[in-house]
């Protein structure tokens, strides 16, 4: 409707100057002339041009007094014609506020004597304002005082009208063709796909989100990680088990029971299941002995080992205590060379902040070979470590109760311009290895590393706790990009 | 790789013995060649001929159709391949072939015409004296020569053979190359006389020799061969002449190859002369012809040496992979035909490869000959390094990408919790015998070790309030239940969960996540008791809402739970929203 009009208009004339007008003089809803103007100036048909005029509109103070007459002339009527009436007996007949402004108008209009006693002082009036309300509501013009009075008396308000003039536009056309946002399967087979005339995509915007289903970002790390580990010939180790004795964890590490790492303050232990069931008794005694007296060439740490410490239940410290496992049945075979990997969770009773957590993922590579030197350790951490984006590396001797020498890795942070720590490493002392049964040439080399910490640094987050657990914002897991580590 | 076809009861005479259709598989098998097709002359016929297959009757002659290695000429026809069997089967001995020692005066002579350079240079000759042919071992002859024309002979561009009865001729013979149209004679299979150029038209229509038309029709020259009454032998490499055509009679054969590659026609006239001398009267003896060319150089064909090689013992054993003595290698060499004895010291062994293995060129064929002999399924296997999967992981993470494909995200929580979230949140009573519990916890957030993933699952869903639902989380992985079987007396356990968390409790949408995990793991849904598959049951867990839950039972076993949230476990937890929950042990899957 309102859309030929405008188009049939503007197909004899040069300009629509107004649409207010317009919708008047066409019988329309000026609402749905603006609808159709936006719309075809959207698509180019027509150019608008915005209009503003302040017109006045009634309160809701104005529109009671539009109908019921203003509170003066209300208090006047209420007012008998001859004689008086008591204040107190007039404020009942009238609205509290119908009152209140009514006595100031009158009086100031010298229409009544206001005292205990009020009477008329005049016959007649006019109710003037009421007559300017109903003209203000008609949309007519009143002058300038008394739109300044009624304005004073908050009984009218301005309101910015808008509207548009309208010309020609680059597309016009006299009658709109039908514009289609898709192509469908009826327009396949009617055929009119040819006459389609489509909308313009706007790809200023994106497009609505995809369905899908997500992998969560350590997830994916682990996964690259393990492909890496793959890649280089590593086999992974079984470490689903949670649940580990002191024994594997610490003691056949070699690693002495009044070790700080051994106090509660550092390990889960656990009420139950408080402490292991069995452990293997002939390599428990060579264990023992290697703790309090040494041999295979060492002197050994010289003080009591208690069988009560290492069979204290925990939940594993790091996944050293599956390789532990792994290398004890290792030695019980012919010897063969073999690479170890794990990726896996590990628990250490520390305060939760920013970058720490109670449990973690421990990424653990090792090597098993005759006659491995620190050469070879330090050449494949920089084959590990150059697959996931850091090449530049250097070693700082450490301290670790079970590896001789220890190394700490550090990598030069190209972002942050120094040098990290990336993780540690280190060959398994002797006097770990040998009680196990290998043959004295035999070495093992390992290194470990948090799985968390460079994914922290790949996708940028500062808080753990943003990447793991149960406050992760689900959007980020949704947001997160591939991992593309290794594959560079 | 060539076929060659052979009638089986002829091959199991000349092998001594008979053989289970198996038998002589297995036996071709460890050889290196292979029994390809076992059918009857007719059968070969009717199917040339696209007729319908008759049905055989027992006195049709069965056919072996055996492939043999493209580098073995020796192998192409019946004598060939049995003497090789036989030898390989340790019951005859590698012959020695011998050129008859006669002298140049008496030997035939061959002369070469220059013009002979424009077309097809080379001609190589020998006799065979004294043979005796059956129609068996004849057809054969004509067999051989049709299998080297298509092998080694390159359909006859490289070499063509001709053979001829010796008898009807008379030496000297001449090799020239004529202008067509000088070239006159009557073919063979023919009555009348043709021009040579004629002749080519004439074979145009003929389907056999068509195709080998083009190797001559535009050369100026034809290549043909006379002897001193200028008869016709052949014109190479399209046919012979009727003159001096072989018969079942034929006594004494003169045998030609033409040829544009020389070595390879030594090859082929070596093959044909070894392997027919057999028949002959002094067996295994061959007379020379001397071929003299236009230059005036003379050669004495065939040339029947030996060819040596000295070959490190260390180099068979260590490639092979098996220590072997040298009397076991040099045995097991002579069951392939070489020549074999220990060389000097006894480090090397020296071999002698005969005429008719022109496929040893390197001391790594000799190493091969070993090792067919010695049995490639007796050597010892050594393993490789090679890396074992952990099918659990792997399976965990076939099934995570599964469930992402289905549209839900993957969450990570923590192990440990309160024992609060674990047990009395959940409507669940803690009786002591399923959870491992820590003792020296800093915080009531790691009390005891999860024995269900629902407690994180809730705790991601309630810090999650803001996010636009539904919500579709899952998680794979471990919770640890006590376990007298195991030494620390506590076993991980791989489990599955999802939950879904919207304006209604989704619970068809888990239902579904159900079947399509079962279809994933290639699992039939069956009637409820059907120990085949997967059926669903109502059940009563204290965490689901009562009617509004369901175990599912796996091959007999239940393995999990599904249903809706009960409202006061929705509570606990902050959740203002219906919520379906699945979880269940995925470690059943990996039992059998």
């Amino acid at each position: 409707m309102a859309e030929d009009a405008i188009l049939g208009y503007l197909a004899t004339a040069e300009e629509i100057p107004d649409s207010g007008q317009f919708a008047t003089q066409h019988g329309l809803h000026h609402n749905d002339v603006v609808n159709v103007i936006k719309s075809l100036h959207g698509f180019r048909y027509i150019d608008a041009q915005d209009i503003k005029r302040e017109s006045w509109v009634l309160t809701d103070e104005g529109k009671k007094y539009a109908a019921d007459g203003s509170p003066e002339v209300q208090l006047f009527f209420a007012i008998p014609q001859q004689g008086s009436i008591s204040k107190d007996e007039l404020q009942k007949k009238l609205e509290p506020s119908v009152f209140k402004i009514g006595c100031s108008q009158a009086g100031r209009n010298k229409w009544v004597d206001m005292g205990k006693q009020v009477s008329r002082k005049v016959q007649h009036v006019e109710d003037k304002v009421k007559g300017l309300l109903i003209r203000v509501q008609n949309g007519e013009e009143i002058g300038k005082d008394d739109v300044n009075s009624l304005k004073a008396r908050k009984l009218i308000v301005a309101q910015t009208w808008k509207g548009y003039s309208v010309r020609k536009g680059p597309n016009y056309a006299p009658k709109k063709k039908k514009v289609a946002t898709d192509l469908t399967r009826e327009n396949l087979q009617r055929g009119d796909w040819k006459e389609l005339e489509f909308k313009e995509y706007n790809f200023n915007a994106k497009g609505p989100p995809a369905e899908a289903g997500h992998l969560h970002p350590l997830q994916k790390v682990k996964q690259q990680l393990t492909n890496i580990f793959l890649q280089m010939g590593f086999e992974e180790m079984p470490t689903n088990n949670f649940v580990e004795s002191s024994f594997w964890n610490f003691d056949a590490l070699f690693q002495p029971q009044q070790h700080p790492a051994r106090d509660s303050h550092d390990t889960f232990f656990l009420e139950a299941p408080s402490t292991t069931r069995e452990l293997p008794e002939d390599y428990v005694q060579l264990v023992k002995s290697v703790h309090e007296s040494g041999g295979y060439g060492s002197r050994g740490y010289m003080y009591d080992w208690k069988r009560e410490e290492a069979n204290k239940n925990l939940l594993r410290t790091h996944t050293t205590a599956v390789s532990t496992r792994m290398l004890y049945d290792l030695a019980k075979q012919p010897f063969a060379p073999k690479r170890y990997f794990s990726i896996d969770r590990v628990f250490r009773n520390e305060s939760v902040d920013r970058t720490h957590l109670a449990e973690f993922h421990q990424i653990e590579g090792l090597v098993c070979d005759r006659g491995l030197t620190l050469g070879d350790l330090i050449g494949v951490l920089n084959d590990f470590f150059s697959r996931l984006g850091m090449s530049k590396l250097r070693f700082k001797p450490a301290y670790n109760p079970y590896t001789e020498p220890s190394m700490e890795i550090f990598s030069y942070h190209e972002g942050l311009k120094k040098w990290v720590e990336i993780g540690n490493s280190g060959m398994f002392r002797p006097e770990m290895l040998l009680p196990m049964g290998f043959p004295e040439d035999v070495r093992v080399i390992a290194w470990g590393l948090s799985l968390e910490r460079p994914t922290m640094i790949l996708y940028g987050i500062d808080n753990i706790r943003d990447l793991f657990g149960h406050k992760v914002d689900l959007s980020l897991i949704k947001r997160n990009p591939l991992c593309r580590i290794g594959i560079n | 790789m060539p076929t060659v076809s052979i009638g089986r009861d002829r091959l199991f005479a000349a092998l001594r013995r008979s053989y289970t259709q198996e038998e002589f598989e297995d036996l071709c098998f460890s050889f290196g060649i292979e029994l390809d097709d076992v059918t009857t002359e007719k059968a070969i016929i009717s199917k040339e001929k696209h007729l319908e297959e008759e049905k055989p009757s027992a006195d049709d002659e069965i056919i072996y159709k055996i492939e043999v290695p493209a580098n073995r000429y020796d192998l192409l026809c019946l004598e060939g391949l049995a003497q090789a069997l036989r030898i390989f089967n340790g019951q005859a001995k590698i012959p020695r072939y011998t050129v008859a020692k006669i002298s140049k005066e008496l030997m035939h002579k061959m002369h070469v015409k220059k013009e002979t350079s424009l077309i097809r240079p080379f001609v190589v000759c020998a006799v065979l004296r004294g043979i005796t042919f059956d129609e068996t071992s004849y057809n054969s002859f004509i067999d051989l020569q049709d299998k080297l024309h298509q092998n080694i002979c390159r359909k006859r561009t490289l070499v063509a053979i001709g053979t001829h009865d010796l008898d009807t001729l008379q030496g000297p013979f001449t090799y020239e190359a004529l202008p067509p149209p000088k070239i006159n004679f009557v073919p063979l299979k023919q009555v009348k006389n043709f021009r040579a150029d004629e002749l080519m038209e004439f074979y145009k229509s003929d389907s056999k020799l068509k195709k080998f038309l083009e190797i001559i029709e535009h050369s100026s020259v034809f290549p043909v061969i006379y002897d001193s009454n200028r008869t016709v032998l052949s014109l190479p490499p399209i046919i012979n002449g009727a003159h001096s055509a072989i018969t079942l009679k034929t006594k004494n054969v003169f045998i030609e190859c033409t040829a544009t590659d020389i070595t390879k026609a030594k090859i082929v006239l070596n093959t044909m002369v070894t392997t027919f001398a057999t028949y002959c009267e002094r067996k295994f003896e061959v007379e020379p012809v001397e071929v003299i060319s236009f230059d005036g150089s003379s050669s004495v064909y065939p040339d029947l040496s030996e060819y040596n090689m000295e070959v490190p013992l260390s180099y068979i054993t260590g490639s092979i992979g098996v220590p072997l003595e040298v009397d076991e290698v040099t045995n097991l060499l002579k069951r392939m035909q070489l020549n074999a004895e220990k060389a000097g010291s006894g480090h090397n062994i020296s071999v002698s490869v005969p005429p008719t293995r022109s496929d040893i060129l390197h001391p790594c064929d000799v190493m091969e000959d070993v090792a067919i002999a010695y049995g490639y399924n007796n050597i010892p296997k050594r393993k490789l390094s090679s890396l074992k999967p952990l099918p659990l992981n792997q399976l965990s993470d076939l099934i995570r990408s599964e469930i992402a494909m289905s549209g839900f995200t993957e969450v990570l929580t923590w192990i440990l919790c309160s024992k609060k979230e674990n047990f009395e949140m959940l409507n669940r009573k803690d009786d002591k015998s399923t959870a491992v519990i820590i003792g020296n916890p800093r915080s009531s957030d790691f009390e005891v070790v999860r024995t269900s993933l629902m407690p994180g699952m809730l705790k991601t869903v309630g810090h999650n309030k803001d996010h636009p639902k539904p919500i579709k989380i899952y998680e794979v992985g471990d919770v640890v239940l006590l376990d007298e079987k195991k030494d620390v007396g506590a076993s991980n356990h791989r489990l599955l969960s999802a939950l879904y968390c919207g304006a209604n409790s989704g619970f068809e949408l888990i239902h579904s996540l159900v079947d399509r995990i079962m279809e994933v793991m290639g699992t039939p849904f069956v009637p409820v008791g059907d120990k085949s598959g997967y059926y669903i049951e109502l059940s009563d867990e204290p965490e689901f809402l009562l009617g509004r839950q369901a175990k599912i039972v796996y091959k007999g076993r239940r393995i999990g739970n599904f249903g809706i949230v009960h409202p006061e476990v929705l509570n606990n937890f902050d959740i203002p929203d219906p919520c379906s929950f699945l979880e269940l042990d995925i470690e059943y899957f990996l039992q059998s």
